[in-house]
């Protein structure tokens, strides 16, 4: 057994560049998939909470069961299914970077959509009522009143869900599409040195996931006592 | 779109048997890494709230590089990178016996560990500290402490997040396909490759992980409902994911 760092001085570039920000000929990215998939899935995410929240049950149903069915399907699964999909309805084949980011999108959705539903229910019922009784419409009320005091709750969870989107767009490199995973494969197949790649992507990953955490408990405590979720300690 | 629907192919021919032999696979893999999984987590989550900061730091280190890198990345460095630091008799062994399988209930346990100890650290956490103080009062050594009040009553408090935890290390054994493991996701593949038939069999292996989820989901409520600890309960116990 003999280790050669050397290639990560000759590949960190490559890596980084190509892999982690998708700048590059190949296009693609870990944070170019992970950025508007987390902005596209929160949309949906707040469509799919709220719904869950409904009164009428033809709204609330389709809702739950969306969330269940997601949440009981690994996600490598609905990849698989989107790059199945996609070409039958759409009738071409898209880049592999339309798939990824549409399987994503759809479903950290479900996740999402959770996390809002939680945030909405832990704004106290009086807000709901004084805003009723003042006169907005249920719509003005969810856009004004409710949703800007959810959203300060849900922050933390939120960003802990970014780091879950984060290290699971590694799952895209399956159906080859360029990230920090597939750059990695590349270079740790074409230099025949797994070892001192697979540990050197594990340590960039780390960085960034770690820096990420870091912040989310900071910004948890910056809060104030009130908003701050009751942490176990 | 039209598409001619052929459910037959699922059970004709040998099909139905890679189906089979997938999920065997898959409750196997999920299975022993789940034993794993619990053992250490168990041990690192303890170690945690240990009284001895060197022990904490231990834990905690491991904790924190495991669960922030991507299940993915391990298996690939448990499968292609580690066995190039092995000596090359031990790598011949390996490449005879079938390193896939044993690679992935490494990956699986050790990354799932980690997530684990968060959930058991969250649980013991929440039990009452007088507890803790009232057991050592009492003649118990720390240890015993832990093994005897804090850890059982701990287990039982954290059901519904653990639960959580299985079913995402039962889900993630799925990526098990990439390094080659015959695993459920991977004969749905297998099934598709061979038959072209991909929705009939993309749905046959959705629906398989949706009841297994859902099957153990349920149980666990059971469970849990006839383990609950009166008056304990309502404090709650969060986890981070």
């Amino acid at each position: 057994m003999s280790f050669d760092w050397g290639i990560i001085a000759g590949n960190w570039k490559f890596l980084l560049l190509q892999g982690l920000f998708g700048i590059g000929s190949f296009g693609g990215g870990t944070l170019r998939l992970a950025i508007p998939a987390m902005v596209l899935g929160s949309i949906l995410g707040v469509v799919i909470g709220l719904c869950r929240l409904a009164h009428r049950r033809w709204i609330s149903y389709p809702a739950v069961l969306y969330v269940e069915i997601f949440r009981g399907v690994p996600l490598v699964m609905v990849i698989f299914w989107f790059w199945f999909l996609i070409p039958q309805i759409t009738g071409q084949r898209l880049p592999d970077y339309s798939v990824a980011l549409a399987a994503f999108v759809v479903f950290e959705a479900a996740y999402l959509g959770e996390i809002v539903r939680a945030g909405v229910q832990t704004v106290p019922r009086g807000q709901v009522d004084a805003a009723l009784a003042s006169g907005l419409t249920y719509g003005e009320m969810m856009l004004h009143v409710i949703l800007p005091q959810a959203i300060r709750n849900m922050i933390p969870s939120l960003v802990t869900q970014f780091i879950v989107l984060f290290k699971d767009t590694s799952l895209a490199s399956i159906i080859g599409m360029m990230e920090l995973t597939k750059a990695a494969q590349i270079v740790s197949q074409r230099e025949i040195r797994p070892f001192e790649m697979y540990l050197f992507l594990a340590v960039v990953y780390w960085i960034c996931a770690y820096s990420m955490s870091r912040f989310s408990r900071r910004l948890e405590g910056k809060m104030s006592p009130e908003q701050a979720p009751a942490r176990a300690h | 779109m039209t598409y001619d629907f052929q459910w037959s192919i699922l059970w004709t021919g040998e099909n139905g048997r890679w189906l089979l032999e997938g999920l065997w696979t898959t409750i196997r893999l999920s299975a022993l890494s789940w034993i794993f999984a619990c053992g250490l987590g168990i041990l690192s989550g303890a170690l945690r709230t240990a009284p001895l900061w060197p022990l904490r730091a231990l834990a905690t280190c491991y904790v924190e590089f495991f669960r922030n890198v991507p299940l993915l990345v391990w298996l690939f460095f448990w499968y292609f990178g580690a066995p190039q630091a092995l000596p090359h008799p031990a790598q011949d062994w390996l490449n005879l016996h079938g390193p896939e399988f044993w690679s992935a209930v490494v990956a699986l346990s050790v990354y799932h560990g980690a997530r684990m100890s968060e959930v058991i650290r969250a649980g013991i956490q929440s039990v009452p500290k007088t507890l803790f103080e009232a057991s050592v009062a009492t003649g118990l050594s720390v240890g015993q402490a832990y093994r005897l009040i804090l850890i059982p009553i701990a287990l039982r408090l954290i059901i519904p997040p653990a639960t959580n935890e299985s079913l995402n290390l039962l889900k993630n054994s799925s990526l098990a396909l990439t390094i080659g493991v015959a695993e459920l996701t991977f004969m749905t593949r297998q099934i598709e490759t061979y038959t072209a038939r991909a929705f009939e069999a993309l749905t046959a292996g959705t629906l398989i992980y949706l009841v297994l989820c859902l099957t153990i989901a349920s149980v666990m409520a059971q469970v849990e409902r006839s383990l609950r600890i009166p008056g304990l309960i309502a404090r709650g116990v969060r986890s981070e994911s």
